[in-house]
């Protein structure tokens, strides 16, 4: 397998190894989150790169400001929407990543976890 | 509008059944699936499944979810299979509406099956909302389908048959389970996995809830608190666990959302973990040609979601006058697969739910 790594260095939360499931990363992909630059691998999907890289807090909740991430990742409950190339609601839990792809949160993020 | 002969909706265990034997049967199929990849749950799971062999026990699950895919091949003029394709209206002169890559479309089945399995249960508890607060189906979809950790530290609240696998899955991942919390004072889930658990060290909190979470931007800590024999909680009985992870297990219900919109008669039947269709023993809901099969109608397991879906293609075919050859065997066979299955102790639970929807079972 190639050597894993985020914009934080090594690859945070990525399983290596397992013993039953193997996971073969190909290609890097580049994006950005708020304007940070961040790496992926192809398959992800927006979620799960923003796990990678150490990102759990995904958006703020736009009545009550209460912190927004990943739930159900089935695309069941819309827990995890955000601003993707410009394009309010999109279910980062099922939408694959993409080169280039401009990732924000909806609603202001206070803190960047 | 597109028609087919036969519209299935949810391309997991069940819908995948269906679709081979209408195939068989000469019916043209289309098969709605809103995920990237056929399979439902099987895709997920990485032990070996407990059942009977006939529907493939001691297969890990996703690949037996592999075997039936492949099933579905060679049937290029028959079969049209849409993925990353949600079925977000139903109608009950068989229309559906399916929105796929920005775009709506509209088909119309001769027969529509659904299948579109089961969603969790959440549970209440104050702060429940947090980031890091998940069902178990989200962490088996990062760490099995993305290879991604969901975090370091997690509780895990259920101890059915799902805590419990998804509690060593996660470990075998390489993640720190630090304690199982359960409200009933026994395990829910079989013993050989509680087992296993308790050998890799994981602490099970009989009697026990989740009072509250605490954390500013996501999860830090979970605050349990202990439950009498009534279920109250015990006043000063709270305990405080570091997390970043917890984990809610504590059940299924059917996603019943479309057949609902069609205007099928629903029935709420507490043993089957929620609203599920009435039925006929065809499988036909209160709308003519409309069917149901899997956890959609009842939350039991992949093993009778496969032998209810060929049931479903079988009488979806059966009924608009397409011949299956092996139309009469196979259905003898198959109603005696479930009888086989939902025998015994085990399977009173299901037999007492079926009953209230119409189908016998003595
Ligand atoms: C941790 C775990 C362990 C398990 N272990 C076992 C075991 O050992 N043995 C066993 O027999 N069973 C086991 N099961 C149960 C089994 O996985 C399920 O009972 C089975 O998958 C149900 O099949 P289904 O086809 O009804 O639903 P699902 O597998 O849930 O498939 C439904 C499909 O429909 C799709 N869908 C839903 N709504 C829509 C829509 N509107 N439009 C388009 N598509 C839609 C979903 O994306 C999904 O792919 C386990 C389950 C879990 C979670
Ligand atoms: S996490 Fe539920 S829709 Fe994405």
């Amino acid at each position: 397998m190639i050597k894993l790594k985020t914009v934080r260095g090594e690859a945070l939360m990525r399983i290596k190894e397992h013993p039953i499931l193997k996971f073969d990363y190909q290609n890097e992909i580049h994006f950005t989150y708020n304007n940070q630059a961040m790496i992926g691998y192809e398959g992800d999907t927006i979620a799960a790169a923003l796990y990678d890289n150490g990102i759990r807090h995904f958006s703020n909740s736009v009545v009550h400001d209460r912190p927004r991430g990943l739930y159900c990742a089935i695309g069941n409950c819309g827990s995890c929407y955000m601003r993707v190339n410009g394009v309010d609601n999109v279910k980062t839990c099922m939408t694959l990543l993409e080169e280039n792809m401009v990732v924000e949160s909806e609603v202001s993020v206070a803190s960047n976890d | 509008m597109i028609k087919r002969d036969l519209v299935i909706v949810g391309g997991g265990p069940a819908g995948l059944s269906a679709a081979k034997v209408a195939l068989d049967a000469g019916m043209s199929v289309t098969l709605i699936e809103r995920f990237n990849q056929l399979g439902g749950q099987l895709i997920k799971q990485t032990h070996k499944f407990f059942g009977s062999q006939l529907q493939y026990a001691k297969t890990r699950g996703f690949d037996i979810a592999r075997i039936l895919i492949d099933d579905l091949k060679g049937y290029d003029d028959q079969l049209e299979i849409l993925l990353d394709a949600t079925c977000v209206g139903f109608y009950p002169d068989k229309v559906l509406t399916v929105y796929q890559y920005g775009k709506y479309m509209k088909y119309l089945g001769g027969s529509v099956i659904i299948a579109t399995g089961a969603s969790e249960k959440v549970l209440a508890f104050e702060n429940n909302d947090l980031p890091g607060i998940y069902g178990a189906g989200a962490i088996q979809t990062l760490m099995n389908i993305y290879g991604i950790k969901p975090g370091k530290e997690v509780v895990m609240v259920g101890s059915g048959n799902i805590g419990l696998i998804v509690s060593y899955q996660l470990i075998q991942a390489g993640v720190k389970v630090k304690a199982l919390v359960e409200a009933a004072s026994t395990i829910g889930g079989y013993l050989v996995h509680a087992s296993k658990l308790k050998r890799l060290g994981v602490g099970f909190l009989m009697n026990t809830t989740v009072k509250k979470a605490i954390g500013k931007d996501h999860l830090e800590k979970v605050v349990t608190v202990k439950l009498d024999d009534r279920w109250q909680e015990i006043p000063g009985s709270e305990s405080e666990i570091d997390a970043d992870v917890l984990c809610i297990s504590v059940g299924l219900s059917p996603l019943h959302q479309l057949l609902s919109m069609a205007g099928a008669h629903m029935l709420d039947v507490s043993e089957l973990g929620g609203l599920v269709p009435k039925k006929t023993c065809d499988y036909e809901t209160s709308i003519d040609h409309v069917y149901a099969c899997g956890d959609v109608t009842g939350i039991e397991e992949a093993s009778s979601a496969m032998v209810e879906g060929r049931i479903c293609g079988l009488m979806a075919a059966n009924h608009l006058g397409f011949k299956h050859p092996e139309a009469q065997s196979l259905e003898d066979d198959l109603n005696n697969q479930l009888c086989v299955l939902r025998q015994g102790p085990c399977g009173e639970k299901i037999r007492c739910g079926l009953k209230k929807v119409g189908e016998i079972y003595d």
